[in-house]
């Protein structure tokens, strides 16, 4: 049965049912996407707010169009969707789930270096460029090699293995 | 009020710059010379768009006559765009792109790092959001004129050739006008003065790097801001807006 009212809470999970449509095995959630949900009063409206990832990300209407057959699937019409640029989108955002899920898909996850305990995140703010601290997401290397900073998607670099001559997409610390 | 007409220009001029280089750039797809570089402009395309597309919905909202930025884009003509006369260049070489790429990026990135401490919310979160990419591009467009400049003699040649080339379409954006001095008094815009020494202190570094002449001060081209452009835009402007002036509304 339909409820009149979602809550807050319902929406957001709702949410994670939506996934990335160039990186299924992330949902917009993970990715840091979904950035607010406002519940709708008795009937009214609900507003979510969303984030591009980059300026020109194709998949923003793609992602649009999810989120309301997902809504309308769970009994919401009336929605509102709001973007917002500012704070801007971040790599930051992204669980540390959502970054393992990442890796075992075969592209190596944004800055790791967060997580290296005596590491501090001056360090991390300037590593987009660092070698070395990608690792290959097939063997667990750390000698790769940066191919390309423009991908197969705007999100990602085009690495190569140095150990395990494969060559892998990293999402870009942004 | 004035000022709001004003922000108006002042909008639409980052955004056309924007929109009119992505339409540019994405000329090179599929012609890059190497794949990661096809891939590389395009994304650099991609990105832009993406600009002038926050920047023109924000024209669009600021003008209030009910124009949105697809009318913006596809529906104007050349004398209402307000691009810097740089970005409709041809591309030429890979060299004239580059070139281009990085007198264009280096502009572009100070500005925006100026406009993030704009006092006009929406400006600052577009500026805020598209800096973050443009540092990317601008990292790329100078590692590429150092490598070329500094590399054999056939590429020093054309390096050499395409930044004397454009060197005089780089005046109008470090110099203001009107709508640039009233947008920086009421606390808007950016003191293109603080801009030009950012410029010329980068690009005269850079091209010591890669052992590059910087050209001499010349006369300098102006009037894109102002809506007199190059015959060039023409040509872009009739196979950007081709499909709207044919089918008017048309949707994908």
């Amino acid at each position: 049965m339909i409820q009149d009212t979602a809550t807050e809470m319902e929406i957001w999970e709702w949410l994670k049912e939506v996934p990335d449509p160039e990186i299924p095995v992330l949902s917009i959630v993970d990715l840091g996407i979904v950035r607010g949900v406002q519940c709708a009063a008795q009937r009214g409206v609900t507003k979510i707010i969303i984030t591009p990832t980059y300026s020109g990300c194709p998949a923003m209407v793609v992602i649009g169009e999810e989120i309301r057959s997902t809504m309308k699937r769970h009994g919401i019409e009336d929605l509102v969707l709001e973007t917002a640029l500012s704070p801007a989108w971040t790599t930051d955002w992204m669980s540390e789930a959502a970054k393992e899920r990442l890796r075992a898909y075969g592209v190596a996850p944004p800055s790791r270096l967060v997580n290296i305990v005596g590491l501090s995140t001056e360090v991390t703010a300037g590593s987009i460029d660092s070698e070395g601290l990608v690792e290959c997401p097939q063997c667990g290397s750390a000698r790769t090699e940066m191919v390309s900073r423009y991908g197969s998607t705007a999100c990602k670099a085009l690495y190569k293995c140095k150990s395990c001559l494969e060559p892998f997409d990293a999402f870009k610390s942004h | 009020m004035q000022n709001k007409k004003s922000l108006f220009e002042y909008v639409l001029r980052l955004g056309d710059s924007c929109l009119i280089l992505s339409q540019r750039l994405g000329e090179w797809c599929g012609h890059g010379p190497i794949l990661e570089e096809d891939i590389a402009l395009t994304n650099f395309a991609l990105d832009l768009l993406g600009h002038a597309r926050f920047w023109l919905s924000y024209a669009a909202e600021l003008e209030g006559v009910g124009r949105d930025e697809d009318q913006l884009a596809f529906l104007r003509d050349s004398g209402e765009f307000r691009n810097l006369l740089l970005v409709e260049q041809e591309n030429g070489d890979f060299a004239e792109t580059i070139a281009r790429q990085f007198y264009f990026d280096t502009w572009h990135l100070a500005m925006l790092e100026k406009l993030r401490g704009s006092n006009d919310e929406k400006v600052r979160a577009i500026a805020e959001k598209a800096a973050k990419e443009v540092r990317y591009h601008l990292q790329r467009s100078t590692d590429w004129v150092v490598r070329l400049g500094d590399g054999t003699a056939e590429s020093k040649r054309r390096m050499q050739s395409a930044i004397d080339l454009l060197w005089t379409y780089t005046g109008e954006m470090l110099e203001m006008d009107a709508i640039d001095q009233e947008m920086l008094d009421c606390g808007i815009g950016v003191d293109l003065s603080v801009i030009r020494e950012g410029w010329m202190e980068h690009v005269g570094k850079v091209f010591d790097e890669a052992t590059l002449t910087t050209p001499a001060t010349t006369w300098m081209q102006r009037g894109g801001k102002q809506g007199t452009h190059t015959e060039r835009l023409g040509y872009i402007l009739s196979e950007m807006q081709t499909m709207q002036r044919s089918y008017p509304g048309l949707e994908w």
